[in-house]
């Protein structure tokens, strides 16, 4: 599949926001009391941006984005609809849970439990996105959204970490702690992912895609003379090389720069993780091998 | 319940693109909207085409045969592409089993040709909507036209009747005799997306020609008793 950069954008900004919520919500619920104060009314702030900023880059990837509202409609049968919902509301409990701290209204654990049951609904509803989808066999498996929510909350955390370096320099170094195991908890969940894609056998042959029942097929003819939509959706186009890069880009940049980082520089490792969780949304796409792409495998 | 559905023959298919051609020049023409052309007398031409015939050599030089495959939206019975839209713009016609986009609800988002395994539909980059075959919903039911003309635009273009159109769930539809007959298979099995189009198999065509057919009695070397030179070797002209 060709990466599409506005999703790439949305899904990262996005889980680091959701992810960065959880993580406020468990510094109010393990040490409420003796948090600095706004230091929760910031950090809901920060996921509203991020989560603002996911929803807005989401767009580009319209072709009709007044229509978008139009999006929420299917819930009952499309992921994409229902995650259409559950952005909006997620940043609508992380409004009230802001206001709340603002204006010492109260009840805001209560608040942030509705908001962290939002935001891994949210996870949910992304990565069942790319799940739901059964010809594309790299996606469709329980670890497409296991690795959405470990690597969301692992980027959320290592953001909190470099938030609390600056807001709660109390917090840094359990936050850092937390970051570090679930960006390892990260690493181990994808490196699963990519060792299973990496080996995963197609179901579909060129035999079975037209029904000829022969050993040696050689595409002639795609039917265009200058490439076609299949052409341009399906493939990323870059050279092998590229592609290996874009591997390392992931590794290094998700997992282990962070590592190294964030126990003593969380907002490197932040930055450090977030270029490396983009690498590794492109890696996702482009490893996804459809089957489409059966029909266009040359031409003469 | 009628599910309308093309046949392909693949023994009969010449790879002429007329059905490609025709498809084009109808859809292109109709009350949806031109279908686009980027580039089209520029390098690498470039446009939205409901209906494509692929070239593919089976075999191995110099045992080969040349197969033509024409490929356009399938109407599977449990179509990948619909429940995926987050807009209801994709959907099944309950009446006829037609697999339409409402180009109005489409916000081009791409989800359905994502979850659609044939590579089907395609993404119109001008309207910036999701475009496929429509059977040619808007002209057969056109009862303006005579009732043989009522078919999908690549149906009457197809010189050598490569294309059937009918119901397959009618049991005595042309459609239904032929898949049953000819051995009709859908792509694409595994996929369970139960395509409503099938493909008949290349089959072996020979004619037995006996001998005496090769001789005509109307030859006119039999007709004028024109000289015959016994040294040269026999033309098709005396053969015949």
């Amino acid at each position: 599949m060709r990466p599409a950069f506005s999703v790439l954008f949305l899904t990262t900004l996005i889980g680091a926001g959701q992810g960065l919520f959880i993580t406020l919500f468990f510094c109010e619920l393990l040490v409420g009391a003796s948090l600095p104060e706004n230091f929760l009314l910031g950090g809901a702030v920060l996921v509203l941006v991020l989560s603002a900023l996911g929803g807005i880059s989401s767009v580009f990837h319209l072709g009709h984005p007044e229509r978008a509202w139009r999006a929420m409609t299917m819930w009952r049968t499309s992921w994409l609809a229902r995650e259409g919902i559950a952005l909006p509301a997620f940043m609508a409990v992380v409004f009230a849970y802001a206001l709340a701290h603002w204006l010492n209204f109260g009840h805001t654990l209560a608040i942030g439990v509705i908001g962290v049951v939002f935001a891994i609904v949210l996870f949910v509803c992304t990565g069942m996105i790319y799940a739901a989808i059964k010809v594309l066999k790299e996606w469709s498996h329980p670890l497409t959204i296991v690795n959405f929510i470990v690597l969301g909350c692992a980027s959320g955390t290592t953001l909190a970490a470099a938030y609390a370096a600056y807001a709660a320099p109390d917090l840094v170094a359990g936050l850092a702690k937390a970051a570090f195991a679930l960006t390892v908890l990260g690493l181990l969940t994808r490196a699963v992912s990519l060792w299973r894609n990496a080996t995963l056998r197609p179901t579909s042959t060129l035999q079975t895609a037209i029904g000829i029942r022969h050993p040696h097929i050689v595409q002639k003819a795609q039917g265009s003379l200058g490439g076609s939509y299949n052409t341009r959706e399906f493939f990323h186009g870059k050279s092998p090389a590229f592609v290996r890069g874009i591997l390392v880009a992931l590794l290094l940049g998700s997992f282990v720069l962070p590592l190294a980082l964030v126990l003593t520089l969380p907002l490197l490792a932040f930055v450090a993780q977030y270029l490396g969780l983009l690498a590794e949304r492109w890696y996702f796409f482009a490893e996804a091998q459809h089957p489409q792409n059966l029909y266009y495998q040359g031409k003469s | 319940m009628t599910q309308l559905a093309l046949v392909i023959d693949l023994n009969v298919c010449v790879g002429c693109h007329a059905c490609v051609t025709n498809c084009k020049q109808w859809n292109t023409s109709g009350a949806a909207g031109a279908l686009t052309d980027c580039n089209p007398y520029e390098q690498d031409p470039n446009g939205t085409f409901f209906n494509r015939v692929q070239t593919f050599e089976v075999g191995a030089y110099p045992a080969t045969e040349t197969v033509h495959f024409p490929k356009s939206c399938l109407h599977c019975e449990d179509p990948a592409c619909v429940p995926v839209c987050p807009t209801g713009a994709s959907y099944k016609r309950k009446s006829d089993g037609i697999v339409l986009v409402d180009y109005d609800k489409c916000i081009g988002c791409k989800y359905c040709s994502w979850a659609c395994p044939y590579g089907v539909r395609e993404f119109d980059e001008e309207r910036k909507v999701m475009t496929k075959c429509t059977l040619c919903v808007d002209r057969i039911y056109d009862m303006s036209l005579p009732e043989e003309r009522r078919k999908p635009s690549c149906v009457l273009a197809c010189p050598p009747g490569a294309r059937l159109f009918g119901d397959v769930h009618d049991p005595e539809s042309e459609v239904s005799v032929a898949i049953r007959e000819r051995g009709g298979y859908t792509l694409m099995p595994e996929a369970n997306t139960k395509p409503a189009n099938h493909y008949l198999p290349r089959r072996k065509t020979t004619v037995t020609v006996r001998n005496e057919e090769l001789y005509r009695s109307d030859n006119p070397h039999k007709i004028d008793g024109a000289p015959f030179d016994e040294t040269l070797p026999p033309a098709t002209e005396e053969l015949n």
